[in-house]
């Protein structure tokens, strides 16, 4: 079926959900690396400084990096696609499991430190609780993702604690930043039952329990920032790991998937 | 660019055992960013076991205007080359 722009449009029969709990929590953590390497790409050519622009696009690459190695992971446990970049780049929407954080856009500099902190905090108790895992190239995945990791998390925190700490502007749009993005933290600790099972098979600890743990530590910063404080939130913003996503999904997903619905099958 | 961004040398030492050679400058606002911004510039391709930064500013060099004085005298002195020495028969190693 093509459409009259001579797209097409035909998807390739991927599962609507992976069958064994394990495969269904990988997916999750390959989707978030390929969803926040993807929106940090958008920064190409357009951070502050050349030397941002670097920083950037160098996280970018480790995640999707990660997302690659996760990918093909996943079709070693199951077979839901003919190979990693059709189960990374031809899903529908809803198939994708990342959560809605990482999807969050790039509003300014500040909205970008501040997302790539507050996931990368999570992603390292998330990664940690695989080292010790059933599945040992898992846990090899996540040995080497952690170095990246450890980097991200220097890298915006020394950006998070300069802009808050810095000029009133700056304070300012990290002010916005935490208002908008706060909300979506609630999310990268919530506990269901995919994660339930991956933990009773052994795939991987409850990282979960290091939730507050984890609010101490990224609230401790934000008092260094300039004493920036979380905001009030009623109901944290919950769906992405069930495949209910926001408007975001769908612009990074119509960049990210334009070529291989394209050119099916397309390498570089 | 405003007044908080500073130019810093990056000196990158390519293993153990090697002296810091000179890599290019990087900008930045202070130490914390500039070994961030050095690491992410100049040692993507695994070219780094340590890195080492100095603020342009704090660098004292020559003048090159002045070069003709500092350098060109010693152009013509080539008695303080060691090459008047004859070396001892036996002396394998100098």
């Amino acid at each position: 079926m093509t459409t009259a722009n001579n797209i097409a449009v035909q998807m390739p029969q991927i599962p609507e959900h992976p069958e064994r709990s394990e495969t269904a929590y990988i997916l999750r953590l390959a989707d978030n690396a390929l969803i926040l390497g993807q929106r940090l790409s958008e920064m190409c050519g357009h951070a502050p400084e050349m030397e941002l622009d670097m920083a950037l696009t160098n996280i970018s690459l480790d995640l999707i990096g990660q997302a690659k190695l996760l990918f093909e992971h996943v079709l070693t446990l199951e077979d839901l696609a003919p190979n990693a970049d059709a189960l990374a780049l031809t899903r529908y929407e809803a198939q994708y499991t990342n959560l809605l954080l990482v999807a969050q856009p790039n509003v300014n500099f500040a909205h970008i430190v501040l997302r790539q902190y507050l996931f990368s905090t999570m992603q390292k108790y998330q990664y940690e609780a695989l080292l010790g895992s059933t599945d040992k190239n898992l846990a090899a995945i996540a040995e080497k993702s952690l170095k990246e990791i450890a980097y991200h998390i220097r890298f915006a925190k020394t950006w998070v604690l300069r802009l808050g700490d810095g000029t009133d502007e700056s304070k300012d749009r990290m002010d916005d930043a935490l208002s908008c993005l706060w909300r979506y933290t609630g999310e990268m600790f919530a506990r269901d039952d995919i994660l339930a099972q991956a933990t009773d098979s052994g795939l991987t600890t409850d990282f979960t329990k290091s939730y507050k743990n984890w609010q101490v530590e990224v609230e401790g910063l934000l008092v260094q920032a300039g004493d920036l404080q979380p905001p009030e939130v009623g109901q944290m913003l919950m769906g992405g790991t069930q495949g209910r996503h926001d408007e975001q999904l769908g612009n990074i997903l119509s960049d990210l998937q334009f070529m291989q619905l394209k050119y099916p099958g397309l390498q570089w | 660019m405003t007044d908080n961004w500073h130019l810093f040398e990056v000196f990158i030492r390519s293993k153990n055992g090697l002296a810091h050679k000179h890599a290019g400058s990087v900008h930045a606002q202070d130490a914390d960013t500039a070994i961030l911004s050095a690491r992410d510039l100049y040692t993507r391709r695994g070219e780094a076991s340590s890195l080492c930064i100095i603020k342009s500013a704090d660098i004292i060099a020559s003048d090159p205007a002045e070069a003709g004085e500092l350098f060109d005298p010693a152009d013509d002195k080539i008695y303080r080359h060691p090459t008047f020495y004859t070396v001892p028969d036996g002396v394998k190693n100098m």
